[in-house]
This record gives structure tokens, sequence and C-alpha cells, in this order.
């Protein structure tokens, strides 16, 4: 809603031609989405004030013929926080500034002013400490002031709304580039749709700096709304421009990867376990030839399946039509040709729900699936498996609760997964397993799947099951 | 092969006929005389679907592929079908037996034997007939031979007519001997007899029959005795068993269809080469003790009752079937071996059990008809009801109790046997295993993807059949795993409602005049508006104890009901908070001696629970709080810099204001919903407001006023602390001071900060001119929408853009859940499957994926 910025010491006002507007007069502009002023509150020798204030409209955010990407909500912080509107905005407001240009006082635009700019209110949900590895860096020092999400309820804990104060010796240019690229980074919300243009967008605004950002991925990700292929062109693009970036950037992947040590270690051990699981469905006798993945998600399994020619018919089943078409995408099922649309097919389906589709199959793989079904309803989940679509092979993997203290990372007592119904103990799954299998004639194999811990076990529990 | 000479020919009135003739003979003439245009599929049409020309003879395989897709569908809808094609080659008729041997029918043959020279005639005066009189000669020799193989072919008739008698005869459709859907109730049917005459008159007796003067067994308001068969063997009185049936079957009281131990015994009365196993050689004894005379009598009586009985009876314009082992829908009302194999055998997997007796194919697990199907057979402990099916043997024989049904009250009648008469080579079965749990509700616990994915809608009492769209349907199958509680608790989803016709003028969006006008408008006279808490929808079933649990709703471990959100997921995460209602729930039940004044173990209500943030609170801190403490932030700062401002630029002054303005709105917003929330660590922090008591066991309730919904569930909520009533007030829409006295209620109780009203027709369904009413129209206060329209929607130029708001798709989706939801719960009512009341409840949720703007 609000951006200030203020100039102080000797000669503050100059600001004003460089903003371009008169510190006596209200500028005002009309745009689709509200309307923005610029006014001075304070403008003497030593300090100047110019106010940004955009009012957002959102009656006509959701009403309007203007189809508001993010902002389906009806109701919405828009109007009160300082988003890419107000990038929007800051161009309309002040677009000669941004762009380097002053016609009555050219030697300003170089010129260092003692700045302050005052954003208010700031939505970032990655916290304080995201929104000081974008501005430092750059020079500014930074006051962050957080706030309770429920005056009334401080049970409900501290909001994502912040005020945010920034000080440093800044061009007026640069301090508005800066503002420009980094206002939406923080929002991580963008209300427009993210064309190839929004590329040259960023290169252009960030030439002077961002490629001596450390964070120059986390903004181009974020700027760009994380799509890839937009987000590498970009970084190629930054890569080769100056050369002692290169040291930067060496500095910063080390960095990177010890960031993210601790995501990777799961992406790991997803691997080990799509190859455990790929090996069970191998080593079946006769050779298995039609294989299901129930709950295949985004194909991952499939993926290998499909390199195995022995295997002649493969079925992916998930409950999400989503995840079913981000399936497709990733195995690009539309270039297949018709022998393999009949080899490889993608059905939406439950396994709480009997399906006549699940039979005839020599194996059935439930990975990293039952965690996801409420307990009462795995009763269900087992008669369709084991009594009906009666597969030779069934191949289980879930999380072993034992192993879970291993990882500091995971607060004690809590899923490794927001939509895990629950984690097993190794006794906890093996009985289960001992139970089912007993319970529809089949015998039981249970392994550990990824590096074991003494006293903990695997991270990953596997239970191979064989029809009698 | 029979040459008519009254040129009348009988066909059944559902059957494949093959028109067999040469070019030219007058097949198609013939045709059109005797069959309907959608009857008649000709080759020669087809080839002309398939490549614009009759004559394309090179089109004529895939015409066939084509006319035979054509032929299948519609013998599968038990429609006849006249193959139109010369039908001279062996291949071409074998193929049009094999089609009727597919579908269960007989094929008739119908040769037109026209002389050669006549048909080369025809042909020539033909234009596009361009063929010459080879190909016509050609035929005419096929059809020579045709003639003389045809009587060993497997059509059941064959006639062969001369040209005049084509243009002279009549064709008379008869239904087949299995088809009786014109025979009506009241009936009751009886399982296997096998011999207990004592028990069998004890029966009939307590069905209301009795002994009439010729003899005959027959009850005095007309009813019929149905037996499914197996009437001999095993039992002492074989022989009074048959005569009395057979008696009541001649006098008209009764109808019959054949058991295979009736069959068996006729065989071996017949030829003498059937062992005397299976309780047999009993019947013999039996009978071979008659005097001579009456013996030879009752062996050719018997014979012949049973060779004149048809496999199965399709009865009650084809509601009702009966037969001795059971049948599936595919076969009913149709007639081949494999048809009679399956009434008398049922259908077998193939294996043995430890017993050494053939292990039954489960056909009434999968059984999907809407006919009622009774049988007999396999000996049960106990007649249940699964999936529209029941099995009338419950063992007579065997010690176990001789029973009937009532048709179509679907009561069931039995007595039990006065002593065990033969010894079973298995114990007696149930449907499933557990017998502490009915059968339906064991085959219930798997629903079937097919159902719900493949149904493209449901037939509802209220509107019709409810179209549920795929993609909707797609949607509710992942809401419905993922998320939902276990099927058997989702009895009823309630609907969605529709807010009032915004008001044009003032400083309000709604406001209940609206409300009143709509239903007014629709005729309406008495409404009543009830205080709509501010909490979240909750849907509470819960039973006498954990034994009702398990006996109506199939519950396992103790269970004793759910409360779920209108999405059908369970209302509480912690199972501290989940069981502590419910246990409240079924004592402030035990309290107010609910369940004897009700006679019933279970209750469904319908309720708001509060505060909000017991369930919402995600949406208050991912939604609600964010943006509040945004605005109070922002317009805090904007307030005092504009204000610093206004002093040095006077043209500030507006801007200021309006931001004190927008202030003052965000601080009323951030209000409207901190109003609705309170701290809930426990069970005691919460409040229950049940307004519709939907049902209790046999019954639902939306035949009662909502007066009596309010008053009986105020009656049991002062009995508990957890539990409150919920507030209400008629209104006369005649009475312009009644109406007064409703707004006057809405504005005083929204400006003390409640959420609204909800205005309902006094009944609970009312049709008007264009079908049934919304049951409820909300009203909602001015403070509270700004939780809806955001902050500042008050403001004048923004509530005259928001006037204009389109209510139609809100209130025909209102209109469909709750047509469903009701639906749902009156089959519950009457225990129909559980995938007949799920698909339902599935219906709502998938209707609920539908875009509707989500402020209504």
């Amino acid at each position: 809603m609000i951006l200030s910025i203020t100039s102080e010491g000797a000669n503050a006002s100059d600001m004003g031609y460089l903003l371009h507007k008169h510190p006596d007069n209200i500028f005002e502009a009309n745009l689709w989405f509200g309307r923005a002023s610029v006014f001075y509150p304070e403008a003497t020798e030593e300090r100047c004030t110019a106010t940004l204030l955009l009012q957002v409209d959102p009656v006509n955010l959701v009403r309007g013929k203007q189809k508001a990407f993010t902002l389906e909500q009806y109701v919405n912080d828009r109007s009160y926080v300082v988003s890419s509107f107000m990038s929007v905005a800051l161009i309309e407001a002040y677009r000669s500034a941004i762009n380097g240009n002053c016609k009555h006082r050219p030697e300003l635009v170089e010129r260092k002013f003692s700045l302050t700019a005052r954003l208010c209110a700031v939505s970032c949900r990655a916290g304080e400490e995201v929104i000081r590895r974008l501005f430092e860096p750059l020079g500014y020092t930074c006051e962050v002031k957080g706030a309770p999400l429920s005056e009334r309820f401080p049970e409900w804990g501290e909001s994502s709304v912040f005020s945010l104060t920034l000080r440093g010796e800044q061009t007026i240019q640069d301090l508005l580039s800066h503002l420009y690229v980094l206002i939406p980074v923080l929002d991580n919300a963008k209300h427009y749709y993210i064309a190839d243009e929004e590329v040259d967008k960023l290169l252009q605004k960030g030439e002077r700096w961002l490629m001596q950002h450390p964070e120059k991925t986390l903004i181009t990700n974020r700027y760009l709304a994380y799509r890839k292929r937009m987000v590498q062109s970009a970084l190629d693009r930054l890569a080769p421009l100056v050369e002692e970036g290169m040291e930067t950037q060496e500095e910063k992947d080390a960095q990177n990867e010890a960031q993210e040590a601790t995501a990777e270690a799961p992406l790991r051990l997803n691997e080990v376990r799509l190859q455990a699981a790929l090996e069970a469905v191998l080593s079946l006798e006769p050779k298995a030839v039609r294989v299901i993945d129930l709950g295949c998600g985004e194909g991952n399994l499939l993926r290998m399946l499909i390199k195995q020619r022995a295997i002649t018919e493969i079925v992916g089943v998930d409950v999400a039509v989503h995840t079913l078409n981000r399936a497709a995408d990733r195995l690009r099922m539309e270039s297949y040709s018709e022998a393999e649309r009949q080899r490889v097919k993608l059905i939406q389906g439950s396994l709480v729900y009997h399906d006549t589709r699940f039979n005839g199959f020599d194996v059935a793989t439930l990975l990293e699936v039952i965690e996801h079904i409420d307990a009462p309803r795995l009763v269900a989940m087992e008669k369709v498996v084991f009594a009906n679509a009666k597969p030779r092979r069934v191949i289980v993997t879930t999380p072993n609760a034992d192993y879970n203290t291993f990882w500091e990372s995971l607060p004690a007592g809590q899923f490794r997964h927001r939509d895990h119904r629950f984690e097993w103990t190794r006794e906890e799954f093996e009985s289960w397993a001992k139970r089912v299998g007993g319970l529809f004639g089949y015998s039981v194999q249970i392994q550990g799947v990824g590096a074991e811990q003494e006293g903990l076990g695997f991270p990953t529990q596997m239970a191979v099951f064989d029809r009698a | 092969m029979s040459e008519p000479d009254k040129f009348q020919i009988e066909i059944p009135d559902f059957c494949v006929v093959a028109l067999i003739g040469v070019s030219g003979c007058g097949k198609s003439t013939f045709a059109a005389r005797h069959f309907l245009p959608t009857e008649i599929l000709s080759s020669d049409s087809f080839r002309a679907w398939v490549s614009d020309s009759e004559n394309d003879q090179s089109a004529t395989p895939d015409a066939f592929e084509a006319l035979y897709s054509l032929a299948n569908t519609r013998l599968r809808r038990r429609k006849t079908v006249v193959i139109d094609a010369t039908n001279v080659q062996d291949e071409a008729r074998k193929r049009v037996l094999e089609l009727a041997k597919a579908h269960d029918c007989h094929a008739i043959a119908i040769v037109i034997n026209t002389p050669e020279h006549l048909c080369i005639q025809r042909n020539e005066g033909r234009a596009n007939r361009n063929f010459g009189a080879n190909v016509v000669h050609r035929q005419s020799r096929q059809l020579r031979e045709t003639l003389r193989s045809l009587k060993r072919e497997r059509f059941r008739n064959a006639y062969v007519l001369r040209p005049e008698q084509a243009e002279s005869c009549e064709i008379v459709r008869v239904p087949l001997w299995t088809d009786r859907r014109t025979e009506k109730p009241p009936f009751d049917i009886i399982g296997d007899i096998h011999g207990c005459y004592d028990e069998l008159v004890e029966l009939l007796a307590a069905l209301g029959y009795a002994p009439n003067t010729e003899g005959a067994w027959a009850h005095s308001e007309g009813r019929r005795a149905l037996f499914v068969g197996d009437l001999v063997d095993r039992g002492e009185k074989t022989v009074k068993v048959v005569r009395l049936v057979m008696d009541m079957t001649a006098a008209g009281h009764a109808l019959c269809v054949p058991g295979n131990h009736d069959v068996k015994l006729m065989e071996l009365l017949q030829t003498g080469k059937v062992n005397l196993n299976h309780g047999r050689g009993l019947s013999m004894e039996q009978i071979e003790s008659l005097p001579e005379k009456e013996r030879e009598v009752f062996k050719s009586r018997f014979i012949a009752f049973v060779d004149s009985l048809v496999s199965h009876l399709w009865l009650d314009g084809g509601q009702l079937c009966i037969a001795h082992a059971g049948m599936t829908e595919a076969y009913m009302g149709r007639a081949s071996g494999r048809v009679r194999s399956f009434a008398l055998y049922g259908q077998t997997t193939g294996e043995v059990d430890e017993y050494g007796l053939p292990v039954r194919y489960p056909w009434a697990m999968e059984y999907r008809g809407t006919t009622t199907v009774a049988y007999g057979h396999t000996p049960m402990l106990e007649a249940e009801w699964l999936n529209n099916t029941i099995n009338l043997d419950t063992g007579c024989v065997f010690g176990g109790k001789l029973s009937a049904l009532r048709y179509p009250e679907r009561e069931i009648v039995q007595v039990s046997a006065k002593k065990v008469y033969a010894e079973s080579l298995r114990p007696l079965q149930t449907e499933t295993d557990v017998p502490a749990i009915p059968a339906q509700w064991q085959h219930d616990d798997l629903l079937s993807a097919q159902d719900v994915l493949e149904s493209r809608f449901v037939s509802t009492r209220l509107a019709g059949n409810v179209t549920i769209p795929p993609e909707n349907r797609s949607v509710a199958l992942e809401v419905m795993s993922r998320f939902a509680v276990e099927p058997r608790w989702l009895v009823y989803l309630p609907p969605t409602m529709s807010p009032s016709e915004t008001t044009s003028e003032g400083i309000y969006l709604e406001h209940p005049t609206g409300a009143f006008s709509y239903y007014r408008n629709a005729g309406v006279e008495r409404v009543v508006c009830q205080r709509k808490h501010m909490g979240s929808r909750a849907v509470i079933v819960i039973c006498k104890d954990a034994e009702s649990a398990q006996r109506r709703f199939g519950a396992t471990g103790g269970d004793i009901g759910q409360c779920y959100t209108r999405t059908g997921r369970q209302f509480f995460d912690s199972p501290e908070l989940h069981n502590g209602l419910l246990r409240e729930v079924q004592e402030t039940l035990n309290r107010a001696n609910f369940w004897e004044e009700f006679g019933t173990n279970w209750v469904c209500l319908d309720a708001e629970l509060l505060p909000w943030n017991a369930k919402a609170q995600g949406l208050l801190r991912d939604q609600y709080a964010p943006v509040g403490v945004a605005g109070q932030i922002a317009l805090r700062e904007a307030v005092a810099v504009t204000e610093l401002a206004q002093a040095r630029t006077p043209t500030l002054v507006p801007l200021h204001a309006k931001l004190l303005q927008r202030q003052a709105d965000i601080e009323g917003y951030v209000e409207a919903y901190s109003r609705y929330c309170w701290a809930t660590p426990t069970l005691s922090d919460h409040r229950i407001a049940p307004f519709h008591l939907l049902a209790t066991e046999g019954k639902t309730y939306f035949d009662r006023p909502h007066t009596w919904h309010i008053e009986t569930l105020a009656r049991i909520a002062s009995h508990s602390e957890l539990l409150m009533a919920t507030e209400l007030l008629e209104v006369n829409l005649n009475d312009p001071d009644s109406e007064k006295a409703g707004e006057n209620w809405w504005i005083e109780m929204t400006e003390a900060g409640g959420e609204g009203v909800v205005v309902k027709p006094l009944d609970f369904i009312v049709r008007g001119s264009k079908g049934v009413l919304q049951p409820a129209v909300k009203v909602r206060g001015r403070e509270y929408l700004r939780i809806i329209y955001g902050a500042e929607y008050t403001e004048m130029e923004n509530l005259s853009r928001l006037r204009a708001r389109g209510l139609g798709a809100k209130r025909s989706l209102a209109m469909r859940e709750f047509a469903l939801g009701v639906e749902g719960l009156e089959r519950f009512v009457r225990q129909e499957p559980l995938r007949k009341v799920h698909e339902c409840v599935f219906g709502v949720l998938a209707l609920e994926s539908e875009p509707v703007d989500p402020r209504l």
C-alpha cells in the first residue's frame, strides 16, 4: 500500500527532480487495478519524503475483465500489501528515474543519496531472514517489524506481515530497480501471467546488481514464478556477463549445496527406494509382464518400468487427475507410438474402491502410498488389492517411524509429510504385513531400504507379498 | 419345418428373425409389412450406410460388421432383430444362430421361396441392380441346399413361404414363457420345502391361506404363492408337498419354478437312470409306497407338472424375478440352455469345497439390477437381503426354518422345522463370514469404482434424474478416497444454501425482504426464520450402543457413530474431542429418553458446531487473519502519513478521510471474524446446535415442519451443556406486521453480532409450479458479510457493483444437492445397499466441485 522514499542530508530535496514530482503537488494515476498517488509528507532541504500510496480496488480484481491469476480469493490482502501491483505503480510513477533519466539535472542520476525506503505492509511467508538475505547484500540495513496474526488471540502466532525500513547510500535509480525486482520476490505472488518478456525485464532491471547478488537463484526463481525454462534462460544469460562474478558464483554454489543437503537426503532415498522396488518387480519368477503401480504419483517408478522391455503392460493408477496429467507430461506420453500407448496407461482410480481394472496383473506396487490412507479405510484397501486385484506379487513401501528420531530437522512426534495419516514402527509394519498376508494367502518378506542406522533400522521399510 | 395353411406365424415377442431368400424374392417387402422399420437390419441398407451404395459388394464385410454391432445392442436391450439378407449361405445362418445364442433368445427362420425367374425379372426391373441372372441362379442353388439343411439347424422354428403366402400371412407375437411381467402381486414367495409338509401347511396358514371347497389352498384376499422349487427329496412327505403345490398351481393360486431336485426326480421317474443320492431314495420310497393305481397317476402327473415349469419367472412388470438358484439381470425373461442351467444350479466356479460340494459363484454380490430376485437352492442360516436379492432357503429340512417373503411388503414370515430331517453336508452358511454383521454390510464394505465413476446420473424422488458430470465425479473420487470418513457413516451430506436476492437500496446487500419475496412469489404463506449460528456444519450419526452400530452400520472396533463436515471429513482430528463429542451426544439422547420415544437405535442429526475456529482455524490463520493484520498495519501507516502530508498539501484532505473510513472498515472486518472465535482446548468449550432431526430407524423426518424439528431438538438439547437450542421465528407472509417482526429480529440479531438468519418454508419440502422450492435461503448480516465480500464492501461504490449477482447457478446447485441428500437418506432408511446410498452422497460431493461464486 505504501512505499515512502526519504532522502536526508544536504540537498535532500534534489530527489524531487529525479522523481520528477513537485513536492507541493499530488500526482495521481488510475491503473486498471486501482489508483496510485504520490505526495510529499515532508520536503525540506535536509529531509524529503515522497510517498507512493497505492489503493488496489479489491472488487475490481475479482469482477473486472482483467482476470487476476494468483488472486482468485475473494478476501485478499492485495489492497494492503506491497506487491507486484506496487512494482507496476512504481514504473508508472517514477518511470524516468528508474530508467536513469533526468531532463533538468542529469548529473543527479549517478549521485548517491542517503536514502530510507519504507514499505508497508510487506507480506513475506519466508520470513524476516529472507528479507535480510535479499536486501543486505545490496548495502542496506534492514529494520523488520513483525506483527501477530491476531491481537485478540495471541495463540494464533505470528503473521507473515511486516513493515520494512531499508537504509543505505544508493542512487535513486538503484533503489528503484532493487525495489521493482525484489517487491514481487518478497511477496512471491504475481498478479499477471509470466511471459517470456519477464526474463528481459528482470535482466534489464537487475543489470547493475543481480549478477553479483548471492541470492540470484532465489530471486530469479521467485521473480519468474519458478517457471523452470525461463529461470534457466535467465541464469544462463546472467552467468557469462562479468568475470569476477564467477568467484561469487562458485561460492554461492557451495553455499547452496550445503543448504540443500537436508533436502537432498530424502531425494537420494527416493531413488534408492525406486531401485529396490524395481528389483523386487524384476525378481519375480516366472517373470512379471503386467505391472500396475497403485498410487503412481508423477510416474517415477513408471519411468523405470517403461525401460524394461520385457514388461508388456504397465498401468499407473492415481486418485488425483492433476497428478496423472503431470505424470503424462513428465513421461512425454503424447509423443508415444500407438504400440507404446497400448503398453503404458494411466488411469484414475482409488485404492478404497473395488476396481476391475486392477485385475490380472503380475505385480502391484504401492510405494509410499498406504500412509496416505486413513487407518480405518486400510481394510478396504487390503480387500481391493489382496482379495480382488490379487496380483502374484504386491510390493509395499512405507516410512519407518523408528528412524524418524535420526532426522534432527523432524520435530519429535511429527510425520515426514503433512498428508501422512500414520507412520508405522518396524513392529507395527511387520504385524500388519503378516496379518494381511495370512488373511489373503500371501507369504511376506520384509526388508529395509536406504542407509541403516544402528538401533533404528532403515529409513524406508518394504514388504514383498507373494501369492501362495 | 411347416407350411402353415392359415398363414399365421407365431414368433416370440423377443427374438432374432432370419429372412432367407435370393435377391429379388421379396424379403424387404415382407419385412416392411410385418416388422417395425427399426427392427429390420437390412444388408443393403448397411452397405449404403458404410459406403453410400447399396450395391458396393466390397463394402459387404464392413456392412455386416456394423449390422451385427447394432443387432447386439438391440438384443442386449431385449429388442427383436430381423436380419434382412439373403442368408442362403451356411456361414451366414450360422452367424445368425450364434447371435441369438449369445443373447439367450430364439432364432426364427422365414424363407421366402419365390421362383427364380420371378426374382430375375424383379431385379431387372430395378435400377441399380445390374448384376446378371447368374447371381440369382447361384443363390437359388444355395437356397435349395438351405431348404434341405434347415431342419437340422438350430432355429427354434423355420417357415417356408411361397410368394402368395408371404403376402397374406399374419405374424403373431407372443411373450416368452419366462416373461410373465403381466402377473401382478401381491405374492408370497416360499423357499425350498424338500418334503417338509407340516411346516409348509403351518407357513401357509400363517400367511393367511386355507384349503378351499375344492381342497386347494387359497388366500382369502387373492394373494398367490410363488414356489422357488426343490419341493422334493430329503424330507418325509414329498408326495404330500408335491400334491399340494400341484393343486394350488392348477387352481391358479400359485406359480412355481423348478428346482434341481424336482428335475432330477422327474428324470429318475422317466428313465430310471438317475442315482438315488441326495435324498432321492427317500422320495422314491415314498412314491413306491403309494397304492399302485395312485402311484402311476402321481408319477405321470408329477412328470407332466415339472416338465411344464419354466426356468424362471419374470413378474410384476419386470420388478420381480423368481428362480430356484438365482438369476442375473442379463438372463431375465430370456430362454436358453444356460439361462435354464443358471436358474436350476446357479453359477459355479468349477471348484469344489472341503465338503465336496461345488463352490458357487457369488452372483448376488455382483448383482446391480433394479429387479428384485427371490431364490433358494443354497441353505442359509438367515434369509438376508443382498443387493436387492434374497435367498429364501433357510434349510428347513436340515432343521432350520421354512421362509416366505411377502411381496411387495418385503416382510419375512417363517416357521421353524419340527425336527432335523436330514444332515447337511456342510454347516448352514451366512451370506458372508461374520454372522453378527448383516450380509449387506459385509458386502458393502467395498464400494466399486465402476459404480461411482460410470453411472451418469442418480434418480431422485425430488428432482428426477440428477446428472453428475464425469469431471465432477473424478474430483469426488479423489476427495472421497483421501479425506472422507468411512462410507458406512456417510448417509447424508447437506446441500449448499443460496443467499437471498440482493436488496436494491439502503446500506444492505442482503435483507430478509429478499428471502420473503422469493417464497411469497412461489406461493408460500408461512416461513420460519432460523438463527444462523456462525460455526461449521456438522452431520452427526449416532447409535444407541456399539452393538446397534455394528448391526445397522456394519461398524467395527466399538465405534458408536461419526461426526463429519459438509464435505464428509471427520469433524475433529483429535480422537479425544471426536470420541468425547459422540459419547456426550449419545448420553444426552439416553437422558432425553430419545431411543424409546422414537423407537430407534440410531439417529442422524444436522447441526452447526461452534465456534467457527474449531474447524476453520486453518482458514482463519491462512486467509482471514493475514488480510486483517496486513490491512490494520498498512492503514494505520497510511492514515498517519496522509495526516502529516495534508498539513503541507491541503488537497490531500479527501484522501485522508477516505483512508480513515477504510481503516474503520478493516477494524470492522477483524471484529467480524474474531467475534466467532474463542479458545477451544476442551470439548466443553464447544457448542452443538442441531436444527434438523433427519432420520431414525425406518423413518426420515422430511415430512415434519421446521417448528417440530427445532422444538424436538430444543427438548433434547436441554439435557446437555454441550448442545444448544436454535431460535426460530415464524413469519406469516400475508401479514405485514409479522413480516416486519421478522425483519426487526434480523436487524437486532445482526447488529448484536449474529451471522444472520436462514429463511425456510414452514414445511421441509415444498413443491412450487416449477418443482421443489429452495429448502432454505440465507440472509446474512451486514457486518458478517465483510468476511465474505471484503472489509470495504460496504462502501457505496463497492456495494452498488456487488448488487448485480446471479443466483441461478447457486440455486440450481442447491436444489440438486438437496434432492440427492434426501434421496440418499431415504434409501438408507429403506435399507438399500450402501452403494445406492453412496451414489447420492458421492453425487453431492461431486456437484460441490462445480464452479460457483464462493461468496454466495
